[in-house]
């Protein structure tokens, strides 16, 4: 298949055509303004829907209703717009309703920059609006994973009946790399929960409120039922790449930008001759805490690194579980970071004495 | 024995929860009347709010669905556009539509989404114990204006019907009322009219319902309708305040591209 020249974020968008979708909403921000262009481009010649809508709260809220005709549908945003999502998607999940959410993160708190950062994972990954529900979340590392990634992230979200994620940031959703578009056939779904017009059959009802008469213990039960499909996607749907964690002494951890950086840093240590290794988790829900954790039988220390103030690394601690020390090293405000930073940082992982010490980047 | 009124089978047999003398439920009726009578109930959706309506999901036996505060009119965007055959309509209070919601319903009215909204204008916030509205009046007394709505303090009420007809995209728009038995057969017509111009495909079409919330207003039901004739039609005169559908209508629907 031939390669085509294409930024990530014109790839996301054309891959999420590819999937099937047919339906995008979406409101200005910098740095992900060129998926809203080409969607408004690309989507009306294929008898798709475009809408700029009048904020992340419509946009959303589109998608809400795209998704329960049984439509795929999507919207794509940057952090502050995300955080205006974050009700939408507690109703969606507590719904059980799929779309495809993508947040290309950019420099925060409040209105921050417009740099790369990692500084939504919290969000992201814990259920970033209110109640107890997750989102299903990838996190590419190159032009071709977005692409990839977004297909899956349909079937997924039809699959588990959950919106899912998309965590990149403004690196990838601007830079340009050769990428393959595959040809798909979206991947037909039966969903008999959509709302069709109730030809023929009682009214359906789609709804995340569970307080009629007669229903005590229902939200608890409708609680339990998401659980399980968490549950489900903890055991089938984990995704990570390894890169010489076999004999690694200094295992790293990093996602998305950071762990293309980091994967540099880990070859230069390994060329130093330090045992290096990189963990990066593709999902960050589900986390790959089994597979840290079996690695942290064997390695001597973990160095996590991110473009934030240490968010995963709690995740990572947790899958550790005290097994070894875990250090960090992340530059937050949308700062990327830099190969020798991630290389003094090793240093001093494998030769100080604090190995837990929070190192700043160098400026 | 020749059968006068029954049970719109739009509407589920069940009674109506809502407090005795509100207007949800003559409202509720009336929409399962429509649905029933232009036959669409085979591809209707509804949304209810979050309001004291939010339960119309569990009234109405059509295809429902429940969503976040005052943002019907998004969700019916994204239903319309994907499901242009689909009869959607919304069913919103005052605190949903004007003030949480204003946004969408603003918006999705400019650019004239093909949809029914019907709009529930009890003067306050009935699901939350009765706070102040964007539809409160000048002086009235609620739960969070005590000592009566003090503009000065508290803002001026807004006029939904006269604010949306000032803009180019929705084709109908009336204010109605169902205080009595001919202002009921009024807004009957309305709301027929409402999913009528949708079933059309004509545009955006608004009808917004004088109503009461006695419980809320402190009021007995009889004297709530009082307060429905003296103060809030005075201050929210009932009437078309916009309908391209008729007289200059094709007019108005060249401009906007929708023929
Ligand atoms: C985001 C959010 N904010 C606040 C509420 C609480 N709340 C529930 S109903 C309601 C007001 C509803 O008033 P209205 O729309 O006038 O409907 P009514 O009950 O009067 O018919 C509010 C504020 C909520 N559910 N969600
Ligand atoms: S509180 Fe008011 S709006 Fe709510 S059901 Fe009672 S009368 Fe109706
Ligand atoms: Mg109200």
């Amino acid at each position: 298949m031939p390669k085509v020249l294409i930024t990530g974020n014109e790839a996301l968008a054309e891959a999420a055509v590819r999937a099937g979708c047919r339906r995008y909403f979406g409101y200005p921000i910098t740095p992900q303004n060129e998926i809203p262009e080409f969607m408004a481009r690309r989507l009306p010649e294929i008898g798709g829907t475009f809408i700029q809508a009048e904020s992340e709260l419509a946009a959303i809220n589109m998608v809400y209703g795209a998704a329960a005709v049984g439509e795929r549908a999507m919207t794509s945003s940057s952090s502050p717009g995300i955080s205006l999502m974050q009700e939408a998607l507690s109703f969606m999940a507590a719904s059980e309703l799929p779309a495809v959410i993508v947040n290309m993160q950019r420099g925060g708190p409040g209105l921050g920059n417009i740099s790369p950062s990692q500084a939504d994972y919290f969000q992201a990954v814990k259920g970033g609006g209110h109640g107890d529900y997750k989102l299903l979340v990838y996190a590419p590392s190159t032009i071709q994973e977005i692409v990839d990634l977004t297909v899956l992230a349909f079937d997924k979200a039809d699959e588990y009946r959950n919106p899912v994620m998309i965590l990149g940031d403004g690196v990838l959703g601007q830079m340009m790399e050769p990428v393959e578009l595959p040809d798909i056939t979206p991947k037909t779904v039966d969903k008999p929960w959509a709302l069709t017009g109730a030809k023929g059959r009682p009214g359906k009802v789609i709804r995340s409120l569970f307080m009629l008469p007669g229903e005590d213990g229902a939200l608890e039960r409708q609680n339990y039922k998401m659980k399980a499909k968490y549950d489900r996607m903890c055991e089938h749907e984990v995704l990570c790449e390894m890169v010489q964690t076999d004999d690694a002494e200094i295992v790293l951890v990093a996602f998305g930008t950071s762990a293309r950086i980091a994967k540099t840093a880990v070859h230069l240590a390994r060329v130093e001759g330090i045992k290096a290794g990189l963990i990066r988790p593709i999902t960050l829900f589900p986390f790959p805490e089994k597979i840290i954790a079996e690695i942290a039988g064997r390695a001597e220390r973990f160095l996590v690194v991110e473009m934030n103030l240490g968010q995963m690394v709690e995740d990572v601690r947790l899958a550790v579980n005290g097994k070894a020390p875990v250090a960090f090293y992340g530059r937050p405000g949308g700062a990327v970071l830099a190969v020798d930073d991630i290389l003094s940082a090793i240093h001093n992982c494998v030769h100080g004495k604090e190995p837990e010490k929070i190192y700043t980047g160098s400026e | 024995m020749h059968k006068v009124f029954s049970r719109p089978s739009s509407l589920k047999d069940k009674p109506f929860r809502y407090c005795p003398g509100c207007s949800h439920g003559v409202l509720h009726r009336i929409v399962g009347e429509t649905i029933d009578l232009l036959g669409v109930r085979d591809r209707a959706i509804g949304i209810a709010p979050v309001g004291c309506a939010v339960f119309a999901y569990d009234y109405f036996n059509i295809d429902m669905i429940e969503v976040p505060h005052g943002r019907p009119p998004a969700i019916a965007t994204g239903m319309k556009r994907s499901r242009p055959e689909a009869i959607v309509f919304s069913y919103q209070g005052d605190g949903d539509l004007a003030a949480i919601g204003t946004a969408e319903i603003v918006h999705a009215a400019a650019r004239g989404e093909n949809i029914t909204v019907i709009f529930v204008n009890n003067g306050n916030y009935g699901m939350t114990g009765g706070q102040m509205a964007p539809t409160t009046l000048p002086g009235q007394k609620t739960t969070t204006t005590p000592g009566g709505r003090d503009v000065r303090l508290a803002g001026n009420p807004l006029r939904m019907c006269e604010m949306l007809a000032t803009l180019d995209g929705p084709v109908y728009i009336e204010r109605v009322s169902v205080d009595s038995p001919r202002n009921v057969q009024n807004a009957t017509k309305a709301i027929q009219r409402a999913f009528k111009n949708q079933i059309e495909g004509r545009g955006f079409s608004f009808v917004e319902a004088l109503s009461m919330c006695p419980t809320d207003w402190g009021l007995t039901p009889k004297q709530a309708l009082e307060w429905v004739r003296n103060s809030m039609m005075k201050y929210y005169p009932l009437g078309v305040y916009k309908d391209i559908g008729s007289a200059q209508g094709v007019k108005g629907q060249e401009r906007m591209g929708q023929v």
